[in-house]
């Protein structure tokens, strides 16, 4: 049962809500592997996709994943509504939410502005990544994904590497990963690395090679190259071969660790082609799980509004 | 007809007094004060159990007018000041046109006369429309007024142009007071820079960014001999390097706010906008920092940094959201319950802080209850309690981070020139 109306980040959940969502996405990508991807799960339910910046996975997988299980849905995007004529967040989501959505699905650039949206709106909302806050259903897909791998998550060690500090996918990751008992290691160039990240439960560790030893897990990050502009990193070049994940670097991981990276990669720069297209890369299978567990995640929060309507 | 404050705890740092003492007062001047007054043809105000404090002025705050009345106007501003038992105050020249002229002090001379419940001290610009290229007009918006010079929200970037400021403004005897902040290093922040920060996803700003502002500003006030005050402190180490400039003999006089004593960046959980202003709220032992400046007198004054806004600029995204709270009216309820009740200062060096200070830094002659003096007094009850109810609030500005709190110490009278202009018993 999800204890809340929304879904905004993982740092508020429980151990028992994330293990509750990652159950119902197996159910979720059976069907999805099945023939006849159809579903009557949201039957009469409406979903709208609310997006302020650019999206191909995220957007697409949570607009399948209601159309497989017969939602209405419908989207929005900042350039073609009015919220390009200078409509306030607010305004807008309670637009969306007069025409009768059940469950607001947004990305915005702004941190916090999904938590502004679900005080105004009597919807649920979902979180699909706030500026560099959180991307919980990222981390999701990403922990559905190490536990079909692994079996368990409690007791892995989990590196994450890269850009700590701009990524909203490595702080859901770390509340996600630590609530379920792995040990989650970053490592990334030290302008990059927020203060206080330690405290989130994460070890910080010196380099990228410390992290990566025997880890379990290697995740990478996506690097934005116009960072190098505001002078973070020096160049893509230095960044790579401090920080770019090898199969030299790989190597230093367990026999049978696994490689993933939540897309769009920059090849050859945090991570080489050949780590990507490895046989042990699940980069391609995050993508189908991603479906399975936005299909749980809605499933989940309509049937709790059904409930409580029903009581 | 005379007024008498009768039986009332009299505190007047100026002279000593901390006694129960009666205060009369007529054609708006205190004309005795004393044990046992004859109140014979007087209106008798009985301050028994009440403390009876020289006017509260207030040396920071934003009035919004000229040019954003929808967030408050010289009328409301007053008012909400009166409430708070502020009796003068000086507005900061961020107002729209900046006050860079004379007929902008003018202007807000004028109006502060005829609709102001409270003295009001307009502080011009120290650069024309505050963009940091060109010294304002010092000589003449002295002449019209002007208190103080000040980019208030803004510092002067280029150093330069802050050395010719402080040689300029000394020149006429005009106070700088300066907004510390280094801008390339805040960078587009909207928050202290920590844990909070991260944990929220939000942009930090460092502490150095005000710190290295503070210590450039008191190198060229060492250098060039002029005096400055330093507004809103809020670091730890703004306070050692304040601390530190005065045992060197630098002309610095300090400020911090009630928010810097009573909250840190925790107030910002959960994308509270409210708890959103600038310099940012810090942590724990920046709080502390800031007491024990209070306390040993590096920071010389409290001052409230009212910053009025509307609702709807500060209900949108955090980094959307305006810079500011709305502080006359907890301002000196904040001091009690987080200065004085705690033991770290009396209310004589509360009501020190609070009004004889800011009144001789800003050169006021305000501040004191002494025979002759404009009666400009306020009424407090230490020990009453009450929870902060933003809706009853005399600003238009509601948006306070202290909505519900339980604080200690009520305004129940604000007397300015012999007039009563806020009474908590007729509200």
């Amino acid at each position: 049962m999800i204890k809340s109306k929304d879904v905004l980040g993982l740092r508020d959940m429980t151990a028992e809500e994330i293990r509750h969502i990652l159950d119902t996405a197996k159910t979720m990508k059976y069907i999805l592997l099945t023939n006849n991807k159809k579903t009557p799960h949201l039957q009469g339910k409406s979903i709208v996709t609310l997006f302020y910046e650019n999206s191909t996975r995220t957007r697409l997988s949570f607009e399948l994943a209601s159309k497989y299980m017969s939602a209405s849905s419908a989207n929005i995007s900042a350039s073609g509504s009015s919220v390009a004529k200078g409509e306030s967040l607010v305004d807008t989501g309670r637009t969306i939410d007069m025409m009768g959505a059940d469950v607001i699905v947004i990305r915005h650039p702004m941190s916090g502005a999904p938590h502004l949206l679900a005080k105004y709106v009597r919807a649920s909302v979902i979180n699909a990544g706030d500026g560099m806050n959180e991307h919980p259903t990222q981390a999701l897909l990403d922990m559905f994904t190490i536990l079909e791998k692994k079996g368990t998550i409690e007791g892995l060690k989990i590196a994450i590497v890269g850009d700590i500090l701009h990524s909203r996918v490595a702080r859901s990751n770390i509340w996600g990963l630590t609530k379920l008992g792995a040990k989650v290691c970053i490592a990334g160039p030290s302008t990059l690395l927020p203060p206080g990240i330690e405290k989130t439960g994460a070890e910080v560790c010196m380099n990228l090679q410390e992290a990566v030893r025997e880890a379990d897990v290697v995740m990478g990050l996506r690097i934005q190259l116009e960072r190098q502009k505001k002078g973070l990193f020096p160049s893509a070049r230095e960044y790579s071969r401090f920080f770019g994940l090898n199969e030299e670097v790989i190597s230093l991981a367990k026999k049978d660790a696994i490689i993933m990276h939540p897309g769009p990669v920059n090849r050859g720069i945090e991570m080489t082609s050949e780590v990507i297209d490895h046989e042990r890369s699940v980069i391609n299978e995050q993508v189908t799980n991603g479906v399975a567990v936005r299909m749980a995640l809605l499933y989940l929060l309509t049937r709790r509004r059904s409930n409580e309507a029903a009581d | 007809m005379k007024l008498l404050i009768r039986g009332g705890i009299v505190v007047d740092p100026d002279q000593g007094i901390n006694d129960v003492m009666d205060i009369l007062v007529d054609e708006g001047k205190i004309i005795s004060i004393g044990k046992n007054l004859d109140h014979t043809g007087c209106k008798v105000i009985n301050a028994s159990g009440m403390h009876v404090l020289p006017g509260l002025v207030d040396a920071h705050c934003h009035l919004r007018d000229p040019g954003y009345e929808y967030k408050e106007d010289i009328e409301s501003g007053t008012k909400s000041a009166a409430a708070g038992g502020f009796t003068s105050i000086a507005c900061m020249p961020n107002t729209n046109p900046v006050t860079d002229n004379e007929s902008v002090i003018r202007y807000i001379q004028s109006k502060a006369k005829t609709r102001g419940l409270v003295n009001v001290y307009p502080v011009g610009s120290i650069t024309k429309g505050m963009k940091g290229e060109e010294l304002s007009e010092m000589g003449e918006l002295k002449l019209a007024g002007a208190v103080a010079v000040s980019d208030d929200g803004k510092p002067v970037v280029s150093s330069s142009l802050m050395k010719k400021a402080l040689q300029y403004a000394s020149m006429f005897g005009l106070l700088v007071i300066s907004h510390c902040e280094d801008l390339d290093l805040a960078e587009e922040g909207v928050i202290n820079e920590g844990y909070n920060s991260t944990v929220m996803g939000l942009k930090g700003i460092p502490s150095a960014a005000e710190e290295i502002a503070v210590a450039r500003d008191i190198i060229l006030a060492e250098y060039t001999e002029a005096r400055i005050h330093i507004a809103h402190v809020s670091t730890e180490l703004s306070v050692e390097l304040i601390r530190h400039a005065k045992n060197r003999g630098v002309k610095v006089t300090a400020e911090t706010c009630p928010h810097y004593f009573s909250l840190t960046d925790d107030a910002c959980r959960d994308y509270n906008t409210l708890a959103k202003v600038n310099p940012p709220l810090r942590t724990q032992k920046d709080v502390e920092a800031v007491i024990r400046g209070l306390k040993d007198g590096t920071i010389d004054i409290i001052a409230t940094d009212h910053a009025p806004h509307h609702m709807d600029e500060k209900n949108v995204e955090f980094n959307f959201a305006a810079n500011g709270i709305s502080g006359f009216e907890t301002a000196f309820s904040l001091a009690v319950t987080y200065l004085v009740k705690p033991g770290h200062l009396s209310i004589d060096e509360v009501v020190n802080k609070m009004s004889l200070m800011p009144s001789k830094i800003l050169g006021l002659n305000k501040g004191t209850l002494k025979t002759g003096s404009p009666a400009d007094i306020t009424i407090v009850d230490l020990n009453r309690e009450f929870t902060v109810d933003v809706s009853r609030f005399k600003s238009r500005g509601k948006n306070s981070p202290f909505n519900g709190f339980r604080l200690t110490g009520t305004v129940a009278c604000t007397i300015v020139g012999g007039k009563i202009q806020y009474d908590a018993g007729n509200e």
